[in-house]
C-alpha cells in the first residue's frame, strides 16, 4: 500500500515536473515587480503570475510561455489607444481577470485587446474589454476557449472598427457567455470549425451579431442576436446548427434575423425570430431543416429564394408577420408542413387539430413586389388586401406547391 | 355669411348621422388599440379604416346633405346674399363638422394610446381627407341635378380614389416595369389624396424598412421637411380645386 503510493507520487512527479516546481510571481506597485512583461520574462512554464489592481501602461504585453496570468481585483492594461494589448504566443496560457482599454486603431496589423497567435488550449476568461479596435483575436488555433468575457466598443462606421471576438483559421474554440456591443460584427468566423458558441449576447453590433464564413460543422446555442446594423449572416458553409437563439430586432432596409447563402445540410431548431424585417432570408440553401422556431413580428418571417433545394420547414409557429414567406420565381423544391400560422382561414372538420385545406404562406402581394419592387408603393392599401383575399379563395399567381398541407389548427407549444 | 355656416353646423348635428359617425369611429378606434398589443401596430390597422371611412363617409353624408338642402340653399338664394357666401358656407359648415367628428372619434383615440409625431401627422391627414372629400361631394352634387345620379357619381368617385386609382397604378407598373418608376410614382402618387396620405403615414412608421428601395426613394422625399410641406400643399391644392370649380359652377347654376 505504501509503495503503491509513493509510486503514485513518483508518478505524479514524472508527469507533472513543471506544476510540481510552479512558483507565483506577484505583480504590483508593493511588490518588486512593477511589471507584468518583466514577471513574464523570468517565470517559467507553468508559473502563475498575480496582478494586482492598479493601472498598467506596458505597451504590448507578450505572454510566450505556459503560464497562468490572472488580475486580482480587475487591474487595468491600457494600450493608450497605440498598441496591441496583449499577445498570446505560447500554449495553454490562462489568462483572466483584467480590464483592457484603449488599443490601437489600424487596419493594417488589425490590434486587438487580446490576441492569440498559433496556440492551442488557451483560455481567456472573464475579463472586461473597453474602446478596443479587435476584442478577442484567435489566429491558428485549436481548442482555446473564451469565455465570460464582457466587450464594448464605440464603432462609429463599419470601416473604422473591428470586430468583438474573431476567430480565423482556427477549430474546436468554445465562445461561452460572452456579452460583446459596439463592434463590426460581434462574433466573427472564417475557416473555423467543430466549434460551439454558447450563451453569448451579441447587442448593437454596426454590422452582423454574429458573421461566418467556410465554418463547417460549428454549434450555435442559446445565443441572443439583437438590434445590430444588419443581423446575422452566415455564408459558405455546412453542418451548421443553431438552437435556442433568439433573433430580435433587427430592422433595417437590409437587416435580417438570419442571412443564410450557400448552407447546406444543417439545422435550425427551437430559435425565436422577433421584430425582424425578414426573419430568414435563404439562398442556396440546401437541405436546411427549419423545425419549431417561433417567428413573431417579422416583415418577412421567411424568404426562400428558388435556389434553395430540399428545405424543410416544420412545427414552426407564424404570429403576426407582415408576410409570412416570399419567394422568387415558381420553382419550389422545398417542403412545408405542420406549421401554426396565425393568418390561417381554414376548418377542421374531424376535429385531429390539423387544418383540411392547404395553407398558402405567399400572399399575392408577395409574388407582385418580387416582380415588381416598385409596387411597393402600393402597401397596405385597399387594393392590395382586396387582391389577396381573392388570390386566398382562387389562387393563380402563387406558386402552385408552396403550401402547408397540413397546418396545425392551434400554435404548437415550443 | 357666419350665420349660415352656424346654421349648417347646428342642422348637421342635430341629424344625429354625424353623432353616429363619431361614435363608431371612437368605437373602431378603441378597439383597434386595446386589441393590438403594439400600439404602433394599431396605428397602422386604424390606418387602413381611416383611408377606407373617412372618405367614403365625408363623400357620400356630403352630397346628400347638398340635394336634402336644396329648398334651403334656393331659400337663401332668394335672400340678400352672394351666392360664393352661401356656397362656401355650406362647405365650411361641412367640412367643420366632419372634421371635427373625425377628430373627436379618431383624434382623441390616438392622442390618448399613441401621442407621437407619427399620430399627429395621421390626424392631420384624416381632417385633411375629411375636407377633401366634402369638396369633391359638392361638385359631384352641383353638377348633377338629379339626386340618384349625384349619390351613384359620388360613389363611383371614392371607389376610383379608394380602388381603382391604385388598380391602375399597378397597371401601369407592369406595362412600364422596363423603365426606373420610383420618381414618376411620387408624381402619380400625389393625384391621389387617400395615396398621398397613406404613404405619408407609412413612411413615418417602421414598417417603411419594408418597402425596400422604393421606400428609400420615397423616404428621401416624403421623408424630408420639404417633403412633408409639398404634401400638405398638394393636399390644399387637393381641397381648393375641386371646392373652386364647384363654385364656378354653382355661381352660374339655374337653381
Amino acid at each position: 500500500m505504501r509503495s503503491a503510493i509513493f509510486f503514485c507520487a513518483f508518478l505524479h512527479l514524472l508527469i507533472f515536473p513543471q506544476i510540481s516546481g510552479a512558483k507565483t510571481w506577484k505583480v504590483g506597485s508593493q511588490f518588486p515587480n512593477k511589471s507584468i512583461q518583466s514577471a513574464i520574462d523570468m517565470s517559467k512554464d507553468g508559473d502563475t503570475i498575480l496582478v494586482a489592481s492598479g493601472t498598467y501602461h506596458e505597451k504590448n504585453i507578450t505572454i510566450n510561455k505556459s503560464v497562468v496570468v490572472l488580475g486580482k481585483g480587475m487591474p487595468v492594461l491600457d494600450g493608450d489607444g497605440k498598441y496591441e494589448i496583449v499577445s498570446i504566443k505560447a500554449w495553454h496560457v490562462v489568462f483572466s481577470g483584467f480590464k483592457l482599454q484603449h488599443t490601437g486603431y489600424a487596419s493594417l496589423t488589425d490590434p486587438a485587446a487580446i490576441k492569440i497567435y498559433n496556440s492551442n488550449y488557451v483560455t481567456v476568461s472573464d475579463n472586461v474589454l473597453d474602446d478596443t479596435f479587435f476584442g478577442i483575436y484567435a489566429q491558428y488555433s485549436k481548442k482555446s476557449i473564451i469565455k465570460n468575457n464582457k466587450l464594448t466598443s464605440f464603432g462609429k462606421e463599419e470601416q473604422q472598427i473591428g470586430n468583438g471576438i474573431h476567430c480565423w483559421k482556427s477549430d474546436s474554440m468554445q465562445i461561452i457567455g460572452n456579452t460583446i456591443t459596439g463592434h463590426r460584427d460581434g462574433i466573427y468566423f472564417e475557416f473555423v470549425t467543430n466549434s460551439v458558441i454558447w450563451r453569448n449576447h451579441s447587442v448593437s453590433n454596426l454590422r452582423y451579431g454574429l458573421h461566418f464564413m467556410f465554418s463547417h460543422d460549428d454549434a450555435y446555442v442559446a445565443n441572443v442576436f439583437s438590434g445590430n446594423g444588419a443581423g446575422v449572416a452566415v455564408m459558405f458553409s455546412h453542418g451548421v446548427k443553431m438552437f435556442y437563439n433568439t433573433f430580435s430586432e433587427n430592422w433595417g432596409d437590409a437587416a435580417y434575423g438570419i442571412l443564410l447563402k450557400e448552407i447546406s445540410d444543417s439545422y435550425i431548431e427551437g430559435n425565436r425570430f422577433i421584430k425582424n424585417t425578414m426573419g430568414i432570408f435563404m439562398e442556396g440553401a440546401n437541405r436546411v431543416t427549419l423545425k419549431r422556431n417561433t417567428f413573431h413580428n417579422n416583415g418577412w418571417a421567411l424568404k426562400i429564394f428558388a435556389s434553395c433545394m430540399d428545405v424543410t420547414v416544420s412545427s414552426n409557429n407564424f404570429f403576426g408577420n407582415t408576410f409570412d414567406v416570399g419567394t422568387n420565381g415558381t420553382l419550389v423544391l422545398n417542403t412545408f408542413n405542420g406549421n401554426y400560422w396565425d393568418k390561417y382561414e381554414g376548418y377542421d372538420l374531424n376535429r385531429d387539430k390539423i387544418g383540411d385545406v392547404p395553407y398558402r404562406p405567399i400572399s399575392m402581394y408577395s409574388v407582385i413586389i418580387e416582380k415588381n419592387p416598385p409596387a411597393m408603393i402600393l402597401f397596405r392599401s385597399i387594393m392590395v388586401s382586396l387582391l389577396d383575399k381573392t388570390e386566398k379563395l382562387i389562387p393563380s399567381l402563387t406558386p402552385e406547391n408552396l403550401k402547408d398541407e397540413t397546418p396545425s389548427m392551434k400554435p404548437l407549444e415550443l | 355669411m357666419n350665420k349660415v355656416i352656424k346654421y349648417v353646423i347646428i342642422d348637421i348635428l342635430r341629424s344625429k348621422i354625424v353623432l353616429a359617425y363619431t361614435l363608431l369611429l371612437l368605437i373602431i378606434s378603441f378597439s383597434v388599440f386595446s386589441l393590438e398589443g403594439n400600439s404602433t401596430k394599431g396605428l397602422l390597422s386604424l390606418l387602413n379604416l381611416i383611408l377606407f371611412i373617412v372618405p367614403l363617409v365625408s363623400i357620400i353624408f356630403s352630397t346628400i346633405y347638398i340635394y336634402n338642402s336644396a329648398e334651403f340653399i334656393e331659400l337663401l338664394v332668394s335672400q340678400p346674399l352672394k351666392r360664393k357666401n352661401i356656397w362656401s358656407s355650406l362647405f365650411s359648415g361641412l367640412s367643420v363638422s366632419l372634421s371635427l367628428a373625425f377628430l373627436v372619434g379618431t383624434g382623441l383615440p390616438i392622442m390618448f394610446y399613441e401621442p407621437s409625431a407619427t399620430g399627429y401627422v395621421m390626424v392631420l391627414v384624416g381632417c385633411f381627407l375629411s375636407v377633401i372629400f366634402v369638396g369633391i361631394a359638392m361638385l359631384a352634387s352641383v353638377i348633377n341635378r338629379d339626386k340618384a345620379k349625384g349619390i351613384g357619381a359620388a360613389i363611383l368617385i371614392w371607389l376610383y380614389f379608394a380602388l381603382i386609382f391604385d388598380g391602375l397604378v399597378l397597371f401601369l407598373l407592369f406595362q412600364l416595369s422596363d423603365y426606373p418608376l420610383e420618381k414618376p410614382m411620387m408624381i402619380i402618387s400625389g393625384l391621389n389624396p387617400i395615396d398621398l396620405s397613406r404613404i405619408t403615414v407609412l413612411l413615418r412608421l417602421d414598417e417603411s424598412a419594408l418597402m425596400g428601395y422604393t421606400g428609400a426613394v420615397f423616404k428621401d422625399f416624403f421623408g424630408t421637411n420639404i417633403g412633408f410641406i409639398t404634401t400638405l400643399i398638394s393636399l390644399i391644392i387637393w381641397i381648393l380645386i375641386p371646392f373652386a370649380i364647384s363654385l364656378r359652377r354653382f355661381k352660374h347654376k339655374d337653381l
